[in-house]
Parts: structure tokens; sequence; C-alpha cells
């Protein structure tokens, strides 16, 4: 079927499709990447976001953006493929807050939580941070009033229609609900990326498949120098509002304005 | 530790490692990183031999200096700036040899901002995800530069350039980036629109690696809603609540939530890395939706 889609040019060489909603972005999404596998799409970058897809580096976007109302883009495939299982212990100090917003007991929320089913939406923030879907509408959650200066890495946590894992140690202004040994990002590694954009994951209480740990950490942190990452958006995981545009500047490691 | 290094005497305020950076992995958040004024990083390394990706050291303002362990080839481009080797003058922008233990000094840029030092066989530091750029916004690659931090060299693998001098052009005294409008111009009012467009702004002392910032007068929104998280290119010009426009540099974020009013044509990338704060910046528009 074709799905409604506006393509806005982005200077000379790239377009950004909008979408109706964040399913018919991700759809999108997979019919793009399954183009470009196929040789039928140049293009340097395929970016998704919350509603949007940034094409970067095309060489005719106008053509592109003409054609793309009259593609055929399946609706997104779900449980075809095998899901990455994250280990949770559900111990976040936001658990009780999250679990009142929710109206539940604070038990319930590693009920609910590691029962859905979870899509990566799409990364950014910081190398690894993937914005994760599949929670009923009902469970979003605002951000914290007050963001954390330190957010240890391997922190689960929550905002808005997204689940999230630290993929290191940053400031922080989503709920935080658990903790994960899993690495998300090592450069060492082939992908360095646990979460890919499209990629289906799950979140397994720790102690139910101690059997099969999703690789442990071996190796420290990414970043030498992460305490100064820092904000530029405002439902990045680090911020709660009106952060500044670009990073801080090494004078203010913290990363706090 | 080979004899092919470099010894850092004096880092100044910030000196990076950047070869041609990380595109393709910002689906990933990856940064695409890499010198900001390319050109000038190209010519330097064509200059000593290098190959185009070789990695270079990009300075700010204030130059460093550095001790090779062996002789090596060097030049210095981008920002103009005095060179000595031991004290003794030598050139900028032209290859000359540096004796193993002797002090290259490359000193404060008399104009622009960054200038560029491709030593022959590059610097050779561990390669994270495909590039040696050290990237300020996600950490990713060696740090900046420290007095004491010792950076091996790569075998040379061509014979220094031939020539006098190789033409670069000069750092801009006004900056004038040409861009097309979008994709959220129309999240500004006509006016925000035109006083974009035909008002100066000024390079604000708060730039930096990830984006040029500006000063001057703020641009009003039409649409005050939050714009969901979307991918961002380089030369973005993001205008965030205090109405500043922040035109994306190397480091950018690969995500942002504040709307892009224009895209900067990429020609003007490199003038915009070497506009020191207070030069006068105008944004023309060359290309309407």
């Amino acid at each position: 079927m074709t799905i409604p889609v506006r393509a806005l040019p982005v200077g000379d060489r790239a377009l950004l499709v909008e979408l109706d909603s964040g399913d018919a972005a991700q759809a999108l999404h997979a019919e793009l990447l399954r183009r470009r596998a196929a040789g039928a799409l140049t293009v340097r970058e395929i970016v998704p976001a919350a509603r949007t897809v940034l094409l970067d580096g095309l060489d005719e976007p106008d053509r592109l953006a003409a054609e793309l109302p009259g593609w055929e883009v399946p609706p997104l495939a779900t449980r075809t493929q095998e899901a990455i299982e994250i280990p949770v212990r559900y111990d976040g100090p936001d658990l009780p807050d999250v679990a009142a917003l929710w109206g539940v007991p604070p038990a319930e929320v590693a009920r609910i939580h590691s029962a859905a089913d979870f899509r990566v939406a799409f990364c950014g923030f910081a190398p690894g941070f993937g914005y994760l879907t599949g929670l009923p509408e009902r469970y979003d959650v605002p951000r914290r009033a007050t963001p954390r200066t330190a957010v240890p890495a391997g922190s689960v946590a929550l905002a808005g229609p997204y689940t999230g894992v630290y993929p290191r140690a940053s400031p922080g202004g989503w709920q935080l609900i658990g903790t994960t040994d899993a690495v998300l990002w090592d450069h060492a590694r082939v992908p360095a990326a646990l979460l890919t954009p499209g990629a289906r994951v799950r979140f397994v209480p720790a102690g139910r498949r101690e059997d099969e740990p999703v690789s442990h950490r071996e190796t420290e942190p990414v970043s030498h120098r992460e305490d100064e990452q820092a904000g530029h958006r405002e439902d990045h995981p680090m911020s709660h509002q009106d952060h500044e545009p670009v990073s801080r500047r090494r004078s203010d490691p913290a990363g706090s304005s | 530790m080979s004899d092919r290094a470099l010894s850092v005497v004096r880092p100044g305020a910030l000196t990076t490692v950047q070869d041609l950076g990380r595109p393709g992995q910002a689906h990933l958040g990856v940064p695409r990183s890499g010198a900001l004024d390319a050109p000038a990083a190209a010519l330097v390394n064509r200059l000593v031999g290098n190959q185009p990706a070789a990695a270079v050291l990009e300075t700010t303002l204030d130059g460093c200096a550095v001790r090779p362990r062996s002789t090596v080839s060097v030049a210095v481009g981008g920002a103009p700036c005095p060179v000595t080797v031991d004290g003794r003058p030598a050139p900028w922008g032209a290859p000359f040899r540096v004796p193993g233990g002797a002090l290259l000094d490359v000193g404060a840029a008399r104009y622009g901002v960054r200038s560029y030092v491709a030593v022959s066989g590059g610097v050779a530091v561990e390669s994270v995800l495909g590039s040696r750029s050290t990237d300020l916004l996600s950490g990713l690659g060696p740090p900046p530069l420290t007095a004491g931090t010792v950076l091996p060299l790569g075998r040379p693998v061509g014979v220094p350039a031939r020539v006098d001098v190789g033409p670069q052009p000069a750092p801009p005294a006004e900056l004038v980036l040409r861009v097309t409008l979008g994709p959220r111009d129309d999240w500004f009012t006509a006016a925000a629109v035109r006083t974009f467009t035909t008002r100066a702004y000024r390079v604000s002392s708060a730039s930096n690696r990830i984006g040029l910032r500006t000063e001057g007068p703020a641009l009003e929104r039409a649409l005050t809603g939050e714009l969901p998280s979307e991918g961002m290119v380089l030369g973005a010009v993001q205008v965030p609540p205090d109405g500043h426009p922040v035109v994306f540099l190397a480091d950018h974020p690969t995500t942002g939530g504040y709307p892009v009013l224009a895209v900067v044509h990429p020609a003007g990338l490199p003038a915009a890395a070497q506009a020191a704060p207070g030069t006068p910046v105008r944004f023309v528009v060359v290309r309407h939706r």
C-alpha cells in the first residue's frame, strides 16, 4: 500500500520524509533499507527518527521526492525477527513514581515492562542509545521535573512513549526503572551498537534467564570523556527542556547549563 | 614505541586529531566528525605526500608544539600562523623537514581559527569506527592533546610535494553563507525569515566543533509546539528557543528537536570553521522551496 508522505528538501542533497505516525516512519525506514540493499537506492545516510526519515547524500533528491508518494510500503512486519534480550534488574530509583503514574503496585512495573515487545524506533543522543517503542500509549510517562546530573551506564529508563538504556554514564532526565549489565555500545565490537534501528527487543527480568546471559560487560564504557556528553534537544535522555542546542564547551564538563 | 611518533609539548587551547570522520553511521547516533576545514586538511596532507584519509592535527586559535622522535616532513595550513623549528622560522603552507628531537612550534592564528598540521605518515592513533577523529560530542576517538601525549605516526607512503606554497583561501573578514530555506522554515514567522536573510549576525565565542553559534537579532517562531526528534544534516541552521541561529558543524548531533530554518551550502562550511568570534555573518538564500 502507499502511505501519506511529505518530502521536505534539506539543502541540495537531502530529504526529510515526514510521516503520519511513528509506525509509518518505521515501515518506510524498513522499505528504504530493503531498496538500498537491492541496489535500487543510493544514499549515504538513512536516519529514522520519531516521525521522519532523513535521507542524506542523495544525487537527485527532487526525483526521489516525486517518486516517494507512489511507493508501495508494506506495513511493519512484527515478530518476524529474533528479539534481542536485555536482562534487567527492576531496581531503578524512579520505579515507585512510574508505578504511581501507571496506577499499579511497584512490582507490576517489571511485569508490564517485560511483557512488552519493543522495537528500536531510532537512535540518537549518544552512540548506541536507542529510542524503543512498544509499551501501550497509556504507559507514557513525563520526564523527571529535574534531570539528574549523573545517570549510571546501563540504566533502563522511560520518557514519553520511549524506553531507553543509557550506554554510558551521563546526565539524564528520564525515569529510571532498572539496570542492565548488557553492553549497549562497544566500539571494539562489530557491530558496536547492540541496538540498531528496526531491531526487536525484549527486557527480561534478571534471574529468569541466567543460563543465557546477554553480552555481559567486558570492557569499559566507550568514552573517556563521558561526563562531557551534553544535550541539545528537548526529549533527549539528558534533558527535561530548553537545553542548549550544542554541546557545552570543555570548560563545562558536567553539561549543566 | 617505535621512533615514529610525536611528543606533545604544548597542546594549545584545543588540539585534536582529525581525518575524514565517520560519515554513514548517523543512524546509530554517531556524528560524522572529521576536520572542520576539510580542504585545508586535504592540502597539508598532499603537501607532505600523505593520502587524503591520513589524520592531521587541528588546532584552535593558539596552535600547539610537538617534538617528533625522528625526522619527518611537515606542512602547516588552514589559519595562517607563525611556524618555527627550534626557534627558527619555518614556512606556512609549504612542506619542510623537522629533524628528530627538534621542537616544532605552530603559533597562534594571525587570523582565522584552526590551523592544520600534517606529518609524513599521518597520525596513527587507534582507528575507531573507521576514523581517528576526535568527536567532542560523543567522545569517540582520541582525547584532545595534552602535554606529554605521545602520538604514533604511520609509515610515509609518498614524497612531499615540490611546491613553493599551496594556495589557500584567507579566513573570511565577513562570513557570507549561502543557504537553502527549510525544512522547517514554516515554523518561523515571515518577519523572522526576512530578518534571518537580511540582517547581520556575528560569530559567537561560544562556537565549537559542534556548531557555529551566532549573536544577532532573535528569530521568532510561528509554531511554538515541540518538534519530535528528527535527523540533522551538516550545515543545518538550527534555531533554539533563544532565537539565535546555530550552524551545525562536523561534531553535530545526529538528531535534534529544534526546528531547522535553513541549510548552509557545504562550500561555505570551511570558511565557517575559520570565522573567529566577532566575525560578521550574513545568510543569503540561494534556493527557495
